[in-house]
């Protein structure tokens, strides 16, 4: 695997199965009394957010702490810029405390790629994990998500997956569209075209997946699992679409599309990254069904992100027969 | 400007050169001045204190002009200083640069624009002519004292917001009224800020769609080229359009011209040459603003050049401090520097590759931006009597780019480590060579 994992597309077809490999053995750990794995002892990780998760933050910190690594979480808004220093100098400081991975989640797309480009150029052993950087991607979560539908339905291969919402500003669309087409899925993005990112018909067809501007059409096509994103609620000033009524009528995963949905394919399951906006795009019948995944992928983002760790520090070789 | 001799030679002469690329003669220089060219030049030259300049295989231009240049001064001298931007023109070949108004103060008043004027002459290598802000502090709202600066020892005639578009089309249409009156001209940077959102970083496309960027989509730019055209018709007067990055933007211009329109447009080397797909790296040194475009845009934009659409070729060099880079890609500085490989980046793209002769880079990198500028003194064919601010080339020459080798205070280049044909040999200002081989001389 890659020293860093900046993107779902930095690992090959082996890597990317390895990785949910791993995570089914990690997700044992997890109903064990003691959570406590020796794998990383001795190594440090640092939680590097520029922007706020609580949710994705615990995740890698559990995830690291079963893990035996010491975490260290540095939290804050701009803190670097608003001192006037440079991303560069910031993430250099960090690195020279003798870290082995910083785990980066920065409102700006490309961050964490170019701050992985910093290091190699400098000769910094430091890896970087993306996070989460601007509407680029999550790699973790695509992973989680994978996992997680994999868990549920079985292997991917064949089964029909819609990503749904605002998928322009989105970083959980960016990564799994370059993971569920791999793992054999059928995708298909549905949006209002404002919110669909700019030459995406080319991009899509390049990387396998369908479009569409129709949920009701998508639903009763009849499809396996349906992941709804998060609307950020600044989107609604942004002029993206009219009223949050109007995107609920449009996109939003109401009691109707949900008896649709299940009407046509008893087993389907539900996705969203959360944290939700109940009542817009998604009713809260909907986020409480029982073929809803969203604690299941909460659960598996642990296991997943151990599995990560692990690929990423502990496969070097430094630490070896750990993995129970 | 004339008179600054800080060189002990009074004379140069010149040997050998392929005067604007045609048959190799010899040019004698005194006082500033071209006085001889061919055959007799060298039995006019008897002076003891003669300098002679061996331009055998080099080919003999008037000095590049640059309608767009950030100095940085004042303000920013950590970036950039009227000396060392001047230092990087002459060294690129130029020997008049349009130091753009969007420094710390901005260049709003006659007193603004004749501080720069001095510097430039202080530095004493590069004619530094300051343009002048269309509105007060850039802010688009009311304009800034335009007769003033043409008032002024600076004699203003190119106004600009530029990093900013004049969006209020009653501003710009007063602005174009108003400087009619000097026959003043408005450089407008086209780019409607309303057609993008506040982080808009790159070009709208399949790239920034995969890159989570936000961009600026063509529309954005040609759309409000299409609008100063037709106020450059209601009013009858000059607007330039700077840095053309789109084909969408081409034909506006194109069909502006075929109207009448009094419009004249510029392209930067790096328009001519990179496209949006350096942006995978994430590295803001590919970060300009306007964006640089996908492959169809530069074709248009070389195509533009060639036919006349686009009139000139204009740097936008804008240097920045390291630090002022080194951020995450959406918070980092916009600009590249341009002076100094302005000329290698031409020659390579347009006339190694056939597209142009010697005759045409010498209209668009110097005669027609002297003269969309008022510049008497510079883009002039080259005879007796002609003055003498000369540039000596040598097509041959291979440059790779090393920005460890600039004379700019700043090293954002995007050509760094790029192989050019055709190199920038000697400069020479009001008869004084400047800058020889990246030298400047004292
Ligand atoms: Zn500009």
């Amino acid at each position: 695997m890659t020293r860093h994992l900046l993107s779902v597309s930095d690992l090959d077809d082996d890597a990317l199965r390895s990785v949910l490999t791993t995570a089914a053995q990690m997700h044992d750990v997890q109903h064990r009394a003691v959570k406590k794995l020796p794998t990383l002892r001795g190594r440090t990780v640092i939680n590097l957010f520029f922007e706020d998760s609580t949710r994705t933050r615990s995740s890698f910190e559990i995830a690291g702490k079963w893990m035996s690594a010491d975490t260290i979480n540095i939290t804050g808004k701009g803190s670097s810029a608003s001192k006037g220093e440079s991303l560069r100098d910031t993430v250099r400081t960090i690195a020279a405390m003798g870290v082995d991975a910083i785990v980066m989640r920065h409102q700006a797309s490309g961050a964490a790629q170019q701050v992985a480009g910093w290091f190699d150029e400098s000769g910094v052993a430091t890896s970087v994990l993306n996070a989460g950087d601007g509407t680029h991607e999550h790699p973790t979560q695509a992973l989680l998500d994978a996992y997680t539908l994999e868990q549920r339905l079985g292997p991917l291969a064949g089964k029909r997956i819609a990503i749904v919402g605002d998928v322009t500003h989105s970083r959980v669309f960016r990564s799994n569209v370059l993971a569920l087409p791999r793992l054999g899925a059928h995708v298909t993005v549905v949006a209002p075209p404002t919110l669909m990112p700019s030459g995406v018909a080319s991009w899509a067809a390049a990387d396998g997946f369908a479009l569409s501007d129709d949920l009701d059409e998508v639903i009763d096509s009849g499809v396996d699992a349906l992941m709804m994103l998060r609307v950020q609620r600044e989107r609604m000033a942004g002029g993206f679409f009219p009223t949050p009524r109007e995107y609920t009528v449009g996109y939003g995963l109401t009691r109707d599309r949900l008896a649709t949905l299940t009407r046509r394919n008893p087993e389907a399951v539900i996705c969203h990254p959360g944290p939700m906006n109940r009542g817009l795009e998604i009713a809260a019948d909907a986020a409480d069904a029982a073929s809803s995944l969203v604690l299941d992928q909460v659960s598996a983002g642990v296991a997943v992100r151990m599995s990560v760790l692990y690929h990423l520090l502990a496969s070097d070789g430094i630490v070896e027969g750990s993995l129970a | 400007m004339n008179g600054h001799r800080m060189s002990g030679h009074n004379d140069l002469l010149v040997t050998g050169a392929a005067v604007h690329g045609g048959e190799s003669a010899d040019v004698l220089v005194r006082d500033g001045r071209v006085v001889a060219v061919g055959p007799d030049a060298t039995g006019a030259a008897t002076e003891t204190d003669l300098e002679r300049v061996d331009a055998d295989g080099l080919v003999l231009l008037p000095g590049f002009v640059d309608l767009h240049t950030h100095l940085r001064e004042p303000g920013r001298e950590d970036a950039e200083t009227v000396r060392s931007g001047s230092a990087a023109a002459a060294a690129g070949g130029f020997t008049a640069v349009l130091a753009m108004a969007n420094t710390s103060p901005v260049t709003d008043t006659g007193e603004a624009a004749e501080h720069v004027l001095d510097l430039g002459v202080a530095a004493g290598l590069a004619d530094v002519r300051p343009v002048g802000a269309v509105t007060k502090g850039l802010e688009g709202a009311e304009l800034a004292e335009l007769g003033m600066m043409h008032r002024s020892r600076a004699r203003v005639r190119v106004f600009s917001d530029d990093g900013r578009c004049v969006h209020d089309a009653r501003v710009m249409r007063r602005a174009l009224e108003y400087v009619r009156a000097f026959d003043g001209v408005v450089s407008q940077h086209a780019q409607d800020p309303a057609l993008a959102g506040p982080g808009a970083c790159c070009h709208e496309g399949e790239v920034s769609g995969r890159l989570g960027l936000t961009g600026w989509p063509a529309v954005a730019e040609s759309s409000i080229i299409a609008r100063d055209a037709e106020l450059a018709l209601h009013t009858g007067s000059r607007v330039h359009i700077a840095h053309v990055s789109t084909a969408e933007g081409v034909e506006a211009v194109r069909w502006a011209k075929r109207r009448g329109a009094r419009i004249t447009a510029e392209v930067t080397p790096h328009h001519l040459l990179l496209t949006t797909d350096l942006l995978g790296s994430y590295d803001p040194v590919f970060k300009v603003n306007p964006p640089l475009r996908p492959q169809e845009d530069v074709d248009a934009l070389r195509e533009a050049l060639v036919d006349g659409t686009i009139d000139a070729v204009a740097t936008d060099h804008a240097p920045h401090a390291r630090h002022d880079k080194e951020h995450a890609f959406p918070d980092a500085a916009f600009g590249m520097l341009g002076l100094e490989t302005a000329f290698s980046v031409v020659h390579d793209v347009m006339i190694a590759s056939g597209r142009m002769d010697w005759a045409l880079l010498t209209e668009r990198m110097s005669t027609a931006p002297a003269r969309i500028a008022g510049l008497a003194e510079h883009g002039q064919h080259i005879r007796p009597g002609s003055p003498a601010n000369l540039v000596l080339v040598d097509p041959r020459a291979e440059v790779t780019v090393d920005p460890g080798a600039s004379l700019s205070l700043s090293r954002n280049t995007p050509f760094a480590g790029r192989t050019l044909t055709g190199r920038v040999r000697t400069t020479i200002l009001n008869g004084r060579i400047t800058v020889a081989d990246g030298e400047v001389r004292p």
